[in-house]
Order: structure tokens, then sequence, then C-alpha cells
């Protein structure tokens, strides 16, 4: 499981700009960001390398924040890949939430991050990614 | 010049003194008699209903406030058994307890007469069709210029708020003559109108009483252009009766009192003492006539001046000048009264970490807005679809407290304003401008 930070934000300029200044002066580095919008709001989905320090520093910038589980895994940078782990989970009854990609351990990979809202459900995908020998990228990783 | 009652309406100011006075002893006496919550206050100030003989001694009473209807909630400032009276009005906008008021049979009698007064006054008569757009219910607008239409002969045409395509069908084919309406209701009409085809040409409108919200001169310029007739402004409260109070006449130079039943008085909010005529002050009245609910030198909250001289109409009756603001935070949205203090118990009983919030007021296309903005709390941020269901509960829980529609808009931590310490929770972007606005 990886630490995704979630963060309020209002739809309107130069708020995505403060997020990422704030983490900037905090030395962190984004390994993804998703934003799912709406005309008033958003929430930008961040993986940092340090979420710790991430999270402090949102806060001190005056932004909410809440941290959310998600499973990342790497496939490889070729057809039909995505859909083989996708359909593995479909298959399994897994519902995920949203789905965004993030940076792989290599250039010929890619990685992706899940979220599945039914703690129990998520447990249970990472075994079965596990068994099925599909590569889960771990904090470590991201350092 | 027509009048309903031209020997109350045009009467020497010493005869509407005395006939006051005389009212004034008998209310007192009935009250003392009848009502426990007065007996009590008039006990507390030491005053005995023997001590009250005219109008001069108005002020050694005790003050009547919203919070005594509520304390009292539903019957404790009945002075009649529940047998005599006929009918109940409740105020607009609150919260679990409203304000009741009862109504006997003399009481609705002299209410319709008072709503008669003010149709006659903007120029109406038996030969009018009165089309009433307010609301019919626990709301007075509706029945009260019913009652009054009906008391003066006139055709009375119950339309009631809503749909308002047959509003203007009805305008047209049924041949109104004199509207009964909320000012923003009006405006909304008259779009419509524009929308549709429709021409003020094809009525045979001529006059309309407007009331309930504040209204600027702009709105009383863009509803008598667009309507083809003079627009007037008409004044009550249900905890007094609802609209005739006071209203408009020809002259459209202030509201004129129904003083054999109203004895107005300016106070100092801050001091309470009565203020000179003229003087700006909150407006106080007290109900003389009124068998099942007198009210006693009631604190309206509203920010009027009162005005003595004969009025060019003829009428002698005191005029008000339209309300210039409020003493206390209740806000007139849409023609409801919200307090903020119901806003925030709803919102925090639905989430209480919801303590950052803001009301904004406004007024867009004639159609006052109210907007909660609510610093988002962490624990919601999750999905877009979480923060969607947020919006929805808190707009469902907030709009059934206090009866109006609002929106909600989710704001940033921190994003309102703190600046003056205190925090600025409520912010009216509306411009209204009186004509004697200062």
């Amino acid at each position: 499981m990886l630490q995704q930070i979630s963060v309020f934000v209002e739809n309107k300029s130069g708020r995505l700009c403060a997020i990422v200044e704030v983490l900037n002066k905090a030395r962190i580095n984004i390994r993804a960001m998703n934003i799912a919008d709406t005309a008033d709001y958003g929430i930008v989905r961040l993986i940092v390398n340090d979420t710790g320090n991430a999270l402090k520093a949102l806060s001190a910038g005056n932004f909410t924040a809440k941290v959310f589980d998600v499973i990342a895994f790497t496939i490889p940078d070729k057809f039909g890949a995505l859909y083989e782990v996708i359909k593995l989970l479909g298959d399994n009854g897994i519902n995920i939430e949203y789905s965004y990609s993030l940076i792989g351990k290599n250039q010929s990979e890619a990685g992706i991050a899940v979220y599945i809202k039914d703690a129990q459900k998520a447990a249970e995908a990472g075994k079965i990614l596990k068994k099925a020998g599909v590569n889960l990228i771990t904090p470590e990783d991201l350092i | 010049m027509n009048y309903y009652m031209k020997e109350i309406e045009c009467a020497p100011r010493h005869e509407i003194e005395a006939l006051q006075s005389f009212h004034l002893s008998q209310q007192i006496r009935h009250a003392y008699k009848n009502v426990a919550p007065y007996r009590d206050k008039m006990n507390k100030a030491d005053v005995k209903p023997e001590d009250i003989k005219s109008i001069a001694d108005l002020k050694k009473l005790p003050f009547t406030t919203k919070q005594d209807l509520r304390d009292n909630y539903p019957y404790g400032m009945f002075a009649v058994p529940l047998s005599e009276v006929v009918r109940i009005h409740a105020s607009s906008g609150t919260t679990g307890k409203q304000t009741v008021v009862g109504h006997t049979q003399r009481d609705i009698d002299i209410w319709a007469e008072c709503a008669a007064r003010s149709l006659v006054s903007v120029g109406g008569s038996r030969e009018d069709f009165v089309h009433v757009s307010y609301g019919y219910g626990l709301f007075t607008g509706g029945l009260g210029m019913h009652y009054g239409a009906e008391k003066l002969g006139a055709v009375t045409i119950p339309a009631s708020a809503g749909n308002s395509m047959r509003q203007l069908e009805m305008f047209r084919d049924f041949g109104s003559t004199i509207v009964c309406m909320t000012p923003s209701y009006a405006i909304s009409l008259i779009e419509l109108m524009n929308e549709n085809g429709f021409s003020k040409d094809d009525f045979k409108l001529k006059s309309g009483v407007f009331g309930a919200e504040p209204w600027s001169e702009e709105m009383r310029r863009e509803i008598e252009s667009g309507l083809g007739i003079k627009a007037y402004d008409i004044f009550g409260l249900s905890e007094m009766m609802g609209p005739s109070v006071s209203c408009e006449c020809v002259y459209q130079c202030g509201m004129h009192i129904c003083e054999d039943h109203f004895i107005p008085e300016i106070i100092d909010p801050d001091t309470l003492q009565p203020l000179p005529e003229g003087t700006q002050g909150e407006l106080v009245f007290s109900c003389i006539t009124k068998e099942a609910m007198p009210l006693i030198r009631y604190r309206t909250r509203d920010i009027a001046t009162l005005v003595y001289d004969k009025c060019e109409c003829g009428r002698t009756l005191a005029r008000m000048l339209k309300p210039q603001g409020r003493t206390d935070d209740m806000l007139i949205i849409r023609g409801v009264n919200v307090f903020p203090s119901q806003i925030e118990a709803a919102l925090l009983g639905f989430d209480n970490r919801a303590t950052n919030y803001l009301l904004v007021v406004d007024r867009v296309n004639n159609s006052d807005t109210l907007e909660v903005q609510i610093e988002t709390p962490a624990e919601i941020v999750g999905s877009i679809a979480d923060l969607q269901v947020y919006e929805k509960k808190a707009k469902s829980v907030i709009d059934s407290a206090i009866g109006v529609g609002v929106t909600i808009k989710l704001k940033e931590p921190k994003s309102l304003d703190r600046s003056t310490g205190k925090a600025v929770r409520v912010v009216d972007n509306r411009k209204i401008k009186n004509k004697f606005g200062s």
C-alpha cells in the first residue's frame, strides 16, 4: 500500500500553484498527481516521497488534506499489460473507485495507482496481485 | 380623493389621540387581566392598569419582544379562550418555535377593514378586480389582502403565488386591475412577460400593493413601467396582524398607519427612550384593538421614521417612512424572515466541525440569493461524490430549517475573513436604496 494525500482546493486560478509551491518549499518530490474537478472545487491527489512532511507543510499552508491508502503497481510499457491486471481485479469482483498513473521504477515500465474504497477488498486485491506476480510499488520505492 | 373610512382617516389629531387613549386604557385592562406574561411584566415594572389613562402613559409600559412570543409558544400570549379564536397565523421562517398569532372574528373583521382602506388609498373601489398573488396559508399576505378585497366588494381573485404563466393568463382573461404580491415576484412576472410575448397592453392593471420584503425605488420604477401600473408600498407584521398595518396613498410619500388600531412609537434601541417626531429609530407598535392577542409596545426591530403632518391626500394618519434597516441581524430573504442563528444551529446540528461559515446574501435578477460558505472540514475530503453528498445534506437541513432555498459553497480552510478578530458571519451585497435612504 502507498499513501495518497487528497487536498481540497477551490477551482480558481493560482490554487494548484499554491499547493505545489508549499511542497516545493518543503523539498517534497511529487511522484504522482491527479485532479478531480467540479465547477467550484476539486480534489488534488498526490503521491509524494515523504508523506509526513508533505502533510505538515500543507497544514501549515492552510490546506485541508487527508490521507488515503492506495495500491500501486508497475506494468511493462507494452500492449495489453494494463488490461491483464485490471481484468484480474474485475474478475475477482473488486471495484476500483478511481485510478491514475505514477512514475514507474524505470523507463520501460509504468506505475498505476488504484483506490479501492472497501478496506477488506483492498487487502484482498493486494494479495491477488501479489499472487499473480504483479510488481507492487512500496513507499521505499518512492524515496 | 376616495377614502374607505374618511371620519377616521382624515380625523383631526386630537380626535385620533382621544380614540387611541380610550382603546389603550381598555386594552391594557384586557391584557393585564387575561395574559399572564403581561401581568407579570407590569407587576415587575410596578404599573397597574389604572395608571394607563391616555397615550401619554404609554411610555410607562414595558416592551414586548419576539422572544416573549417564542417563550409563550404557542398560545401563552392569547387573551381570549381558544373557543373565541377563529384563525391562526404563524410567522415565516423560524425553526421549531414559530411565532403564533390568533385572531377572533372581530380581529379578522378589523384586519379586512384595514386592508380595504389600503386598497382604496391606492385608488381601488368595488369596481376593481383584485388579484392576490401573495401566498395563502400561515403567511398573512394572501388571506389578509383577500379579506380586504372582499370587504371592499371588489372582484377578488385568490391566485396565490406560483404557476406564473397562469398568473399572466389570468391578468389578461379575468381583467385584473389591482395586484397584491411581493415586489420580487412582480419582477419575475415581468421577465416572464417579456420572454413569452406578453405586453402590459394585454392587461388592464392599474395599480399594485407590494410588501413583505425590502425593495428599492429602482424596483418600484421597474415594476411600474413593466406592468404599466402605479406601485405602492404596504407594511405589516404577522405578529400584529399582517399587511395593511400601513400603506401608501397615491402620493407615495410614506405609509399611512391605521392609527385607530395601532399606536406607533419610535424609540432609541439602546436607551429605549421615545424619540421625537421625524427622528430615525426603532419602530414600536401597540395593538390597541386586537382581542385575541394584544401586543403592547412590540419592538419590531425595524428602523423607521414617523411623520404626522397632513398628507396631500387629505389623510391625517401618521405616516411611517419605509424601514431603513434592522436593529437585530434578521435578514429578509425572498419575503421570509431568517436569523443567522437559525442557520448556524442547523449547520452545526448537521456537522459540528463546520464552525467556520459565512452567509452571503445577494440579489440576482431581482431575486434574493443566500449562499452558505463553509470551510471544508478535512474529514470529508475524499471523493468528489462525498463532497457533493455533503453539500446536498447541508443544503437540505438548512433549507428545511429556514424555509428558504440556499446554495452551499465549500471553501478552503482559513479562506473566510477573520481580519476583524470577531468573525464576520453575514455579508449582505443587496443594494437596496430607499426613497428616504440615508
